[in-house]
């Protein structure tokens, strides 16, 4: 039958009922063509992520933490990956011979895991942190449900406790807490980079989608310090220590030419790889946070002013006779009384009279400002945390008594890094050389302080101040001429000065024709019968700098003869 | 006609096919290159740890220890060390 005869054709159905189909269906078409749209069109992005988080993942591309080097290259400080162990509580299941196992591996009692283990309302613990690769292996292959390990990373000091306080240390999550560390933390820290990856079912990465974040590795650092100098300068700080029996010490060696810190040791120090039972006598750098009254290492200062003025020069007298001089209600004292001593012999001498004397004839004004341009009560720019700036009083407050005292170190404080830096002042032609941690590719501009012909002179007298006449001839070293000055004082307790508490220091400079180095040594609370600073702090600065320049190979300037020490009892005592 | 269109449909299959093993052979070398990478790291991370011994038994004072006990050295005096200059006569 063909369809024009089909005799549903002759039904005549009403046309209302094939429009309304027609309507409806494409109502329809309209409602998918809509949704199409708004799928699609208006909603893609956020369907489209939906999509990739079904498929892609976000890695994270781990940095390492910028490694510490010295001078020539050996490593100071380096990063390396260790497993922090951790658990979800609610998913742990674990056997009583495996918890014993476990805790046996993470070092740590029983009853102190099962506490951790127990605390349900916590999605997350951790149950070690900083486990070595090899012991964090061990765990794993217990496989016990719900424990979980993490990459960290973990910083070493193969140093130890020699090189402690410069360097500082990292706190668990790797970031700088002390020193360096702190100091230099943004150019250390690496940071982590991330990417976007497909991964397959079996978890392996077939492709990159999107934009990598490349991580950036911390950079590595090269500091002035030379490890060598380093662990000599310790070795014999601690043994001056052990044998004065002192409270503490400290030793900074730095370049005369550069600037740069060679070495900087203190006493009491600790173990940057293990800090449990950490004391804040321990932490503290005290070469560069404490401040201290400098005694007579600071009469080079005094007498170099009055001799860049034109006030004396170093053959004028100054009579120092009857060895005490009354400034309205104080006197300040000689160890011994010395009658007329030249300039030259009052540092030789160490003089307290000699030195008040020419302070005042000179301007408070005067003082002030080269105290300030030597670097006194400004902090050193070393870069470490809490640099100490020392304390210099306003000009306008001084009394006389005040303006001598501060003559020979009383009265005034400063750090031992300062007063490294000022005596570079000395040791190269009167320039102030600015110090610096890390290692300088050419010498940084000094600022000149005094003239060249004054800090030749003071650079004899303090050449003098170590010869067998002066009050450090234990400061000598075979083969080099030496320039320094020796340093002791009271120690000042609740305000006053305690009669039986010493700081002994002693700074100096060798080769004297040509310095090189410049050595500071300070002791405090030597308590075995010694304490003046020739007699305690100056056979350390012997011994570091006799060592430092034959490791620098640098060329000796005097005969090779053995140093002639003044028989026992012939001491030059220093004024305290 | 319907030859040209049985030529298209069989180029049409082959590029598919080409498409499919060159998105495998991709996926292979991604996982390769990702392979590489990591040991690239633990190369690196040996690297420092080594370096990291390296220090510890180099350690000045450790080194000086040794010398004295175990080899019975001893610095040199004063007198005996002569230091030569670069380029200078002797």
């Amino acid at each position: 039958m063909k369809f024009s005869e089909s005799p549903v054709l002759e039904l005549r159905l009403p046309v209302w009922r094939s429009r309304l189909i027609l309507i409806a269906f494409a109502g329809a078409f309209f409602i998918l063509l809509g949704r199409a749209v708004y799928l699609q069109g208006l909603n893609q992005d956020f369907l489209q992520a939906k999509g990739a988080s079904r498929y892609s993942r976000v890695l994270e591309v781990p940095a390492t933490r910028g490694k510490i080097l010295d001078r020539n290259g050996e490593a100071l400080a380096i990063s390396t990956p260790v497993k922090s162990v951790w658990a979800i509580p609610e998913d742990v299941k674990v056997s009583g011979g495996e918890l014993k196992q476990l805790a046996a591996l993470l070092d740590m009692p029983q009853q102190e895991l099962q506490k951790r283990l127990s605390a349900t309302e916590r999605d997350f613990v951790y149950l070690k942190r900083q486990l070595a690769p090899a012991v964090a292996e061990r765990v794993a292959e217990l496989g016990i449900p719900g424990i979980n390990q993490s990459d960290e990373y973990r910083r070493y000091y193969p140093g130890g406790e020699v090189m402690a306080h410069v360097l500082g240390f990292t706190n668990t999550d790797d970031v700088g807490q002390e020193g360096i560390e702190l100091a230099f933390q943004s150019q250390l820290a690496g940071k982590a980079g991330s990417r976007r990856v497909i991964k397959d079912r079996r978890g392996h990465v077939v492709e990159d989608i999107g934009s990598i974040t490349a991580a950036r590795d911390g950079k590595d650092l090269v500091l002035a310090l030379d490890s060598r100098i380093q662990s000599l300068a310790y070795s014999q700080l601690e043994a001056a220590i052990t044998q004065h029996r002192a409270k503490s010490g400290a030793i900074v060696v730095a370049d005369v030419r550069t600037g740069e810190v060679l070495a900087l040791a203190n006493l009491p120090t600790y173990n940057p790889n293990n800090r449990t039972r950490l004391t804040g006598a321990q932490l503290r750098n005290r070469a560069v946070t404490d401040m201290f009254e400098p005694g007579s290492t600071l009469k080079p200062v005094t007498i170099a002013l009055a001799l860049d003025r034109g006030k004396v020069t170093p053959s004028t007298v100054i009579q120092t006779d009857p060895g005490w001089l009354t400034i309205g209600s104080a006197t300040i004292h000689d160890a011994h009384p010395e009658g007329a001593l030249t300039v030259e012999q009052v540092i030789q001498r160490s003089s307290n009279v000699g030195s008040a004397k020419i302070a005042l004839g000179m301007p408070a004004l005067a003082m002030y400002e080269m105290f300030e341009d030597i670097g006194f009560g400004t902090e050193p720019h070393l870069g470490f945390p809490g640099e100490a700036a020392g304390r210099v009083r306003p000009y306008k407050s001084w009394r006389p008594i005040e303006q001598a005292t501060m003559s020979y170190g009383h009265g005034i404080t400063v750090s031992l890094v300062q007063l490294v830096r000022a005596y570079t002042v000395f040791a190269h032609d009167g320039l102030l050389m600015p110090l610096s941690l890390i290692k300088l590719d050419q010498p940084p501009a000094g600022k000149q302080v005094v003239s060249r012909k004054t800090a030749d002179a003071v650079r004899h007298m303090l050449e003098l101040a170590v010869q067998s006449g002066g009050t450090a001839p234990r400061a000598q070293i075979m083969g080099y001429r030496v320039a320094g000055k020796t340093g002791t004082a009271h120690k000042l307790a609740d305000g006053r000065y305690a009669h039986d508490k010493y700081v002994s220091s002693f700074v100096g400079f060798a080769p004297a024709s040509n310095p090189r180095l410049v050595i500071a040594v300070m002791i405090d609370e030597p308590s075995a019968g010694k304490y003046y600073g020739g007699q305690v702090a100056a056979p350390v600065f012997a011994q570091v700098m006799a060592g430092s320049l034959r490791s620098l190979g640098v060329q000796p300037d005097a005969p090779m003869e053995p140093i002639e020490l003044p028989p026992p009892g012939a001491e030059i005592k220093e004024s305290i | 006609m319907a030859r040209l269109n049985f030529l298209l449909l069989a180029i049409l299959a082959l590029c598919a096919l080409g498409l499919v093993t060159s998105q495998h052979k991709a996926r292979k070398l991604v996982a390769a290159h990702e392979r590489e990478q990591t040991r690239a790291r633990q190369i690196d991370v040996e690297w420092g740890q080594l370096q990291l011994e390296q220090s510890t038994w180099a350690l000045h004072q450790r080194i000086e220890r040794l010398a004295r006990e175990r080899l019975h050295m001893a610095m040199p005096e004063q007198q005996r060390v002569q230091i030569v200059q670069p380029g200078a006569t002797p």
